[in-house]
This record gives C-alpha cells, sequence and structure tokens, in this order.
C-alpha cells in the first residue's frame, strides 16, 4: 500500500478516518486551523477533540464554474456534525439539485486526491449520503 | 439643522460599465468633480480626503486624484475594507469631520473590473514534488474545491440555502425571481452597466455559475467611480440656501465587523453583522424599518438579498420569503428595494459600490431621479457587505429645508 498523508492536518486517518478540532478550553469554540488564540473569547488555551462523522446538510451549493484546473461541477456545502459546522464536499453522490438536497445526512468518507513524486497519496475527506 | 449633525453637500456617480479608455485617475476624476460642481464647491474647500479602491489603495489612488485635480496638502487616507470599501472610505471622511478636522471632506471610490471574472479561488496545477504541510490547515494540495469551495458565488448561494434550511420555502425560482425584479429595476436606470429586462426563463436558463446562482444573479464586474462631499452642519449653514435645500442628511452612519458565531469561520456569517449596523442605524436615526422609503441592499448575489430583507429587519425574522413574494421590494411595493438594479444589473465596480448606493437614495431623496423616482421619498437606507467581513449602513434623510 502506498504511503498516505492527510490533505489537511485536521483529518486524522487511519481504521477510523475523523475529523479532529481544537476546542477552546474556557468556552468550548471549536476551530480547525492553526490558532492564536479564541476569536470567542481571547483565551489562548486549546485541547483536541473527535469531530462526529456523522451529520446534516445545512448549506451547499453545486459549483459549475471555478478556477483553472478545478474540476467541476462539484457540491460544497457545510455539514452541521453534531453541533459542530464542517467545510467539505459531498462526494460519492450526483452533482445536481435532483440527489443533494437540505437536511440530507452524511457521513465522512475519505478519497484519495493526488499523488506526489515519490507515490505518497493526499487523502482528502467529504461526505456522502448515508444509506437507508 | 444642528452643528454636529453631518450631510451630503454634492455627489456623483458615473455610468458603469466598460470604460476601456478610461483610467481609474480618469474614472474617479470624473465622480469628484461631478461631486464638487454638484455641491458648489472646489478641491480648495475639502479639508480630508478619503479615497477607497480594493485593488488601487497601495498605490495611493487618493494621492494620485490630487496629482491631477489639485495638489493642496491636506491629508488623504487610502482605503481598502473588500465590498466595504466605499462606505468605508465615507465614513473615514464624516469621522474626520466629526473629529474636528475638517469641516468639509471628500470620499470616492473607485474600480476598474470589468472582464474580470471569479475575484477568489485558487487555481489548480498538476501535483508535483513531495507534499509537504503548509498554512493553518497544514494543507499539502490547494484546497479550493476540495474542502468546500472559496468562490464568491458559491459561498453567498450557501448563505442564501442556510437561510433556506433555517426558515424553509426558498427555491432556484424565488432567488431567480429576485433577479428578475432587479433586472426590471435596470431599465430605468441609465447608469446601470447592464439596463436589459430579463424574463424568469431566460434567468433560470443563463450559464450556471454556482447552484442556485446562474450569471445574471451574481454582481456584474465592471468599471465605475463615485464620489461624495461631506459637510458638517456648522458650515452648511453657512452656505446658500439652495446647497442647503438639495443636501441630504446623514441620519446614521455605522460600520461592522463579524462578532464570533460558532459556524463563522466556515461558512462567513453575513447576518450577524449587518442585524447589528441595521439595529445600531436604526438607534442613531430615531427611526425604525417602517419608516424607510427606499432601501439599496448588498445584492452581491441572488441568494445575498433574501437573507438582508431578514437582516436589516425590513420583514419579520424568518419571513423574507413571504416577504418577497408579497412584492413589497418591487419598486411598486411597499418597501422598494434596489431600484437602481442593484449589483445584479446596475454593477459593482467593488470601491465605488458603497457610494454609488448613497448616490442612488439621495438623488429619489432630492426628488431628482427622473423616469425611476420613488414618489415623496424622504428616509432611505443603503447597505454594503465585504467579505471578510464588514458591514456599512446608512440611513439618509431629505433637508427639511
Amino acid at each position: 500500500m502506498a504511503n498516505q498523508i492527510p490533505l489537511v492536518d485536521y483529518l486524522v486517518l487511519g481504521d477510523r478516518p475523523h475529523l479532529v478540532a481544537k476546542e477552546c478550553t474556557s468556552c468550548g469554540a471549536r476551530y480547525f486551523d492553526r490558532r492564536n488564540a479564541c476569536a470567542s473569547c481571547g483565551r489562548t488555551e486549546f485541547t483536541s477533540v473527535d469531530i462526529a462523522t456523522e451529520g446534516e446538510v445545512r448549506a451547499f451549493t453545486i459549483v459549475a464554474f471555478a478556477a483553472p484546473g478545478i474540476p467541476t461541477p462539484y457540491v460544497a456545502a457545510m455539514v452541521d456534525c453534531g453541533g459542530t459546522s464542517v467545510r467539505a464536499n459531498l462526494i460519492n453522490v450526483p452533482p445536481d439539485p435532483e440527489h443533494v438536497s437540505l437536511g440530507m445526512q452524511v457521513r465522512l468518507a475519505t478519497e484519495v486526491v493526488g499523488t506526489d513524486d515519490e507515490g505518497t497519496e493526499a487523502i482528502g475527506f467529504g461526505f456522502e449520503p448515508k444509506e437507508g | 439643522m444642528a452643528s454636529d449633525d453631518l450631510w451630503i453637500l454634492g455627489i456623483h456617480m458615473t455610468k458603469f460599465g466598460k470604460h476601456p479608455d478610461k483610467d481609474m485617475v480618469d474614472l474617479a476624476s470624473e465622480a469628484v468633480l461631478g461631486a464638487l460642481a454638484d455641491g458648489g464647491v472646489a478641491m480648495s474647500d475639502m479639508g480630508v480626503i478619503a479615497a477607497g479602491s480594493l485593488m488601487a489603495a497601495s498605490a495611493g489612488i487618493g494621492q494620485q486624484l490630487q496629482k491631477q485635480l489639485g495638489q493642496t496638502g491636506v491629508p488623504v487616507y487610502n482605503v481598502a475594507n473588500a465590498c466595504a470599501t466605499g462606505a468605508t472610505a465615507l465614513r473615514v471622511a464624516m469621522m474626520a469631520i466629526k473629529a474636528g478636522e475638517a469641516d468639509m471632506g471628500l470620499a470616492f471610490g473607485v474600480e476598474k473590473l470589468a472582464g474580470a471574472g471569479l475575484l477568489t479561488g485558487g487555481s489548480r496545477k498538476d501535483d508535483s514534488g513531495t507534499f509537504t504541510p503548509s498554512g493553518r490547515y497544514g494543507a499539502v494540495a490547494p484546497v479550493d474545491g476540495r474542502i468546500g469551495t472559496e468562490i464568491m458565488p458559491g459561498v453567498f448561494a450557501q448563505i442564501g440555502m442556510e437561510y433556506g434550511h433555517r426558515y424553509g420555502g426558498t427555491s432556484f425560482e424565488l432567488f431567480a425571481r429576485i433577479s428578475e425584479k432587479n433586472h426590471a429595476h435596470s431599465t430605468l436606470n441609465p447608469l446601470a452597466a447592464y439596463s436589459k429586462k430579463m424574463s424568469l426563463e431566460e434567468i433560470m436558463g443563463d450559464f450556471m455559475v454556482a447552484y442556485p446562482n446562474t450569471r445574471p444573479m451574481c454582481s456584474a464586474n465592471c468599471d465605475g467611480a463615485a464620489a461624495a462631499v461631506v459637510i458638517s452642519g456648522a458650515k452648511l449653514r453657512t452656505l446658500s440656501l439652495e446647497q442647503q435645500r438639495r443636501a441630504v442628511k446623514i441620519s446614521a452612519s455605522v460600520l461592522t465587523t463579524d462578532p464570533w458565531e460558532e459556524s463563522c469561520q466556515i461558512l462567513p456569517d453575513v447576518n450577524t453583522l449587518t442585524r447589528n449596523a441595521a439595529t445600531m442605524a436604526y438607534e442613531q436615526a430615531g427611526v425604525g424599518p417602517s419608516d424607510l422609503d427606499l432601501v439599496e441592499l448588498h445584492d452581491c448575489f441572488a441568494t445575498a438579498e433574501l437573507v438582508h430583507y431578514d437582516n436589516l429587519m425590513l420583514c419579520e425574522q424568518g419571513g423574507a420569503v413571504d416577504f418577497f413574494n408579497s412584492g413589497a421590494t418591487w419598486r411598486d411595493g411597499t418597501m422598494p428595494v434596489n431600484v437602481s438594479g442593484g449589483l445584479e444589473s446596475k454593477g459593482h465596480p467593488i470601491g465605488a459600490t458603497g457610494i454609488a448606493n448613497v448616490w442612488e437614495v439621495s438623488t429619489h431623496l432630492r426628488g431628482e431621479a427622473g423616469p425611476r423616482q420613488i414618489e415623496g421619498a424622504k428616509i432611505g437606507m443603503t447597505h454594503v457587505i465585504g467579505l471578510g467581513s464588514a458591514c456599512g449602513v446608512h440611513i439618509l434623510e431629505k433637508s427639511a429645508g
């Protein structure tokens, strides 16, 4: 199996891929980026928390026109994962309004998004429709 | 007029659209000379200049203008604040007057964006080298299009869809009908970049950019400039009765940024800061939404106009769909919104937008809007959003004189 690396550092690979957030120990605000301080309360201490891998689509768009090199169409969305909002694409679903809907129940899925010169695969994530 | 009131003495906008033969200084000069002539004053009367341009603020567009129109030595503030750049420039001139540093000031905004295409979103090349995490997300490759979207039509599409998820009632057709209204309004505006009526079928059948926003549902990149002369009430009283009669009172001027909300770093929250700005503006002006005769709000996309009906409290919370469906926001409705044609048809030369909307409302308050005049207009509101985010709201009132 090829070496793998997550597309972003807040994606944890392995048997049970999931996202991790930095949670402010003071006010509970959650972030996915490197932090200087909490934008909600200003404190500087964070703890790492696992994000639910299932959620609900709160907003989406189907991007048909993008910058050069970006394949279209694709579905961009905001997914509510147990109270934490996550930005992601919706994947493994036809990118049209008949198959994507507000309130749709989805779960985290991973996919290979690229391979570098050394054969390492970059693994990205998205959300796919929950079955049933 | 109270001494500490602030007034628009003169104001002007260029035609928005394609100006291949004019550079930014030409466009800004046309707007500024127009505003000075409108107010019956000269560059030598200006005690402060605020120059707004997203693309040219760092190049000193204010001083470039002075080199053509008058190097008077007064302070120039070059301002960039995303799509709120024009409103921010206006406020900078106002704050200088409020602070007592000047009794008259000039604010202008200018941009050349015709044919600019998407203004955000990263391009992507084939992967090469060795994957190495970098940046605040430790990304090994570009994420636009892989983890959601960075393009504005897609971001604002989600903002409209999120409103639909929360309150229900939205659809592709509903958003397209908002665009249909603004394109219909634009037919009466000779300064609009596009002034062609478009049917619902034409709008929905046009090129899809980011569902549900088709091309005519997106703000039009174009060239243009707008300028305003701001004056203190005390100084205005020393001018002619005709100047006092045509002056427009700035009853409220507010600028806010986005306060932290749970999802605001996932999908920009354009709602809370607009609601905050509107609340403060109504309080400053001592008026309520029902007192407004017309509103120019930031319809950078059709999906955005809907949420701002709610954010500006033009309707009940959660009631924007019913409010629009009632016909209220058409020019013959109870709350005309974007009678200029809005950013979707008038165009959106970013730095100019937050002054051009003040020109539009001022022109109605003066009763000088010609065939698109909202009869008897006495109070109006302007609103802009710059993503990142900044929100500018102004409430303007007709002179009592």
